[in-house]
């Protein structure tokens, strides 16, 4: 049928579809990765307009370098003190997801999710945000939580669905809700808490409020409609808001390209919605503070939102339900330029005579016992693996503040099904 | 519930108003008592809405309470919930129901699932006013009933009010209430009752009772029903305009109808209809909205299976067809008098 119209003076279009460099089996070459040095990104005032900003948009925010060495104008000049409890807090964070991980594979829970490799990019920001300040996290950011000292038994208890769970096994392992620590509901629909934040922003600020909040999302969502009318909200009515997108270079099996990634940065993308765009490393615990306290400070200042994008690699599969082999190269995790954020940390800290080897070493074992100790206690309160742990009727519960008359009828035909056939539900 | 003035009234005073300004004063109550109110939406600030139903708001509380938004129906509901969040009471417009689907996803997946999924943590008391509705000639994206896809949706209240008094009380509950509500208004009664009868003099307000509406604060408590017209032949059930085109009907027809308006389609009133129903014997469901899976489906079965015993006629649907909304053909497609009338003669033909 297009044959037929096509004017043959002409050569045929071609689809363009994007192909990762990298297949399984291939041997991994980042050289085209681009890696600038660390000075070669200026620090702009946090008043400066929207429009000064695409070369940072485009370029590579970076404090520590890979010897292990920090400078350029972003670095932050944090204390020796501070940039332990980073590294503690980075460290807790791939200890929890390794033992998580395993639990899940031991049958203990339906489901879980590592950050590997990105733990710098939530861990970073939470330590560079007041605790007040509201995080929309994906749920990739369970760094979050953790450095603001939540309780790791809180989340273990909603991982395994628990007696205890907080949100009374409503909710999928890892979409923790945490209203106290400032951590807002994860929900499995991508981007959706894009425009929610702006909002929550925009609540803050009408209300003459200090608060902030900040949101995150993959690249892979930025595709996401929600991604677009949250920048375009947050541009209208210049919210005090940081829109963090963590590149970390696949969502599930489709590479960075087909966000968008092949023709610009994802931190481009604030250069059209007239928003302060900044790229950075996300591998780079030092970079990741202190972009995200130039953007606090803007925020906070009426100067408006930041994107941020973290350029970081999903070291591990996108889920316990993922095979990574099945679509990219095993190389690439350890080839990937930017290295391993908590390695970087921790070479910094020593290259600085303020930690070493041993203490190290000493840490990783400390944290490791941590979470066993966290993991027993919380398996106390039981696991999904052992069935339910709730009271059967409180599935109706929190649809509605009031329960109406038609899930009060449902409810009761339930708990009448439950003791006609013996009840299977029942909990001990 | 038979009685127009039996809600608590706070103030005495009452004075004409159109279902548009009536919609206007209960925003603008409800903003003079919660600070935390806030309306936004296309064109609702400066302009005062495409249908005035916002007009002079934004000049009485500013422009951080009353808002131009852009064009993005995903952002306003998405914005609106995480303001809710925050702890405000947002009242975003969608301009025209037939633009509500861009919206969706924050509604079904976020508004609708925030207090379940967070067990209470966050809660989502947003109220998306959006006019809906035919009969005005609007074609195929300017007159649609999508009630019956967010009834489906668990978590959010649906409301549709058929008179000013109704849409003022109803919409003032509606934005007190804690849980996500769509507020749908039909507009082809905005300014008067339609009577189903295009070809005749369009009505105003300004005659019917229910056009006589309080200047201050009461509410009409949601998931309450209201028999409009009692009668022992059939009960009707409907709401929004086509209440006023079955009034017409029964009164052209003579047949003893029980009229019941559902204002608020969930949480429903079912004790109302049940009773009526197993009064009459016989129950016919009326609505604008499209037939396959339209919220009639919902009320049919729900009369079958409660008042099976007591039927003395098959359950009628009397609805628009399954089709997209048609411009010209407009009054084809609409539930009138005619189609309405054969449903009466069909379901009474035994009695």
């Amino acid at each position: 049928m297009a044959s037929d119209t096509r004017r043959t003076n002409l050569p045929p279009l071609a689809l363009h579809v994007p192909e990762p460099k990298f297949r399984p089996g291939d041997a991994v070459d980042f050289v085209g990765v681009d890696v600038p040095a660390v000075d070669a990104a200026r620090r702009p005032d946090t008043a400066a307009q929207a429009s000064e900003f695409p070369d940072l948009a485009y370029g590579l925010v970076r404090v520590l370098d890979l010897d292990g060495t920090a400078g350029g104008a972003w670095d932050p000049k944090l204390s020796p003190d501070m940039m332990r409890r980073m590294l503690r807090s980075m460290a807790l964070v791939r200890a929890f997801d390794e033992r998580m991980f395993r639990a899940q594979r031991q049958g203990k829970t339906s489901f879980y999710m590592k950050c590997t490799g990105e733990e710098a990019v939530a861990v970073a920001a939470a330590h560079a945000l007041d605790y007040e300040d509201m995080c929309f996290p994906s749920y990739r950011q369970q760094g979050l939580l953790i450095a603001r000292g939540w309780s790791l038994v809180d989340m273990m208890n909603q991982i395994y669905s628990n007696s205890a769970d907080r949100l009374q096994g409503k909710q999928l392992p890892i979409m923790y809700s945490v209203k106290e620590a400032g951590f807002f509901s994860i929900s499995g629909n991508l981007a959706t808490q894009y425009p929610q934040a702006v909002g929550w922003a925009m609540a803050s600020a009408a209300k003459g409020d200090t608060r902030i909040s900040a949101v995150w999302c993959g690249e892979g969502s930025t595709a996401e409609g929600d991604f677009h009318s949250a920048c375009t909200f947050a541009s209208v009515y210049r919210a005090p808001v940081i829109l963090n997108v963590v590149n970390n270079q696949w969502a599930i099996s489709s590479f960075s390209g087909f966000a968008g990634a092949e023709a610009t940065t994802f931190a481009a993308r604030a250069v059209g919605y007239g928003i302060a765009g900044l790229r950075v490393d996300g591998n780079d615990a030092l970079a990741v503070y202190a972009a995200t306290q130039w953007a606090a400070e803007r925020a906070r200042t009426n100067q408006g939102p930041t994107l941020i994008e973290h350029f970081t690699y999903r070291a591990e599969g996108h889920s316990t339900s993922d095979d990574p082999g099945q679509y990219r190269s095993a190389g690439e995790a350890t080839a990937w330029p930017l290295g391993d954020p908590i390695a970087r940390l921790k070479a910094h800290l020593i290259a600085l005579g303020e930690w070493d080897e041993d203490r190290h070493a000493a840490q990783d074992k400390e944290l490791a016992e941590e979470v066993k100790v966290a993991q027993k206690e919380a398996e106390k309160n039981g696991i999904l693996g052992h069935g339910l742990h709730q009271p059967l009727d409180t599935l109706f519960d929190g649809v509605f503040e009031e329960m109406p008359w038609h899930l009060r009828e449902q409810q009761a035909q339930m708990m009448a099904e439950e003791a006609a056939s013996g009840r299977p539900w029942d909990r001990k | 519930m038979t009685d127009l003035m039996d809600h608590t009234a706070e103030a005495a005073t009452t004075t004409r108003m159109n279902m548009i300004q009536a919609i206007n004063s209960a925003m603008d109550v409800m903003m003079a008592r919660d600070p935390d109110v806030i309306v936004m939406g296309e064109d609702v600030g400066y302009f005062g809405g495409v249908f005035r139903a916002t007009a002079g708001l934004q000049a009485k509380y500013g422009k951080t309470r009353v808002f131009d938004t852009p064009i993005t129906e995903c952002g306003i509901v998405g914005v609106a919930v995480g303001m809710g969040a925050y702890g405000l009471r947002p009242v975003p417009e969608i301009q025209f129901a037939d633009y509500i689907y861009p919206a969706l996803d924050q509604l079904v997946s976020e508004a609708a699932r925030l207090r379940y999924r967070s067990a209470g943590e966050f809660t989502s008391p947003i109220t998306v006013r959006s006019p809906f509705g035919g009969g005005i000639f609007g074609g195929q994206t300017h007159s649609q009933s999508p009630e019956g896809i967010f009834t489906h949706i668990s978590g959010v209240k649906t409301v549709i009010p058929s008179t000013p008094y109704d849409a003022k009380g109803l919409l003032i509950a509606a934005i007190e209430d804690n849980d996500p509500t769509i507020f749908f208004e039909p507009k082809r009664i905005y300014n008067g009752p339609f009577n189903g009868h295009w070809d005749r003099p369009a009505e105003n307000w300004s005659k019917h009772p229910a056009g006589e509406v309080p200047t201050g604060y009461y509410k009409i408590e949601l998931g309450k029903a209201k028999v409009v017209r009692e009668g022992e032949a059939l009960t009707i059930l409907a709401y929004g305009t086509m209440v006023h085109v079955c009034q017409q009907v029964v009164a052209d027809t003579g047949v003893d109808a029980e009229i019941v308006d559902l204002r608020t389609l969930v949480p429903l009133d079912i004790d109302t209809i049940e009773a009526s129903v197993k009064k009459t014997g016989r129950c016919m469901i009326v609505h604008e909205a499209t037939r396959t899976s339209g919220f009639g489906s919902e009320l049919s079965a729900l009369v079958q299976e409660r008042c099976f015993y007591h039927l003395e006629a098959p359950i009628e649907r009397v609805t628009g067809f399954d089709t997209p909304y048609p411009h010209s053909l407009e009054w084809a497609y609409f539930p009138g008098p005619v189609r309405i009338g054969e449903a009466l003669k069909k379901i009474m033909k035994d009695a």
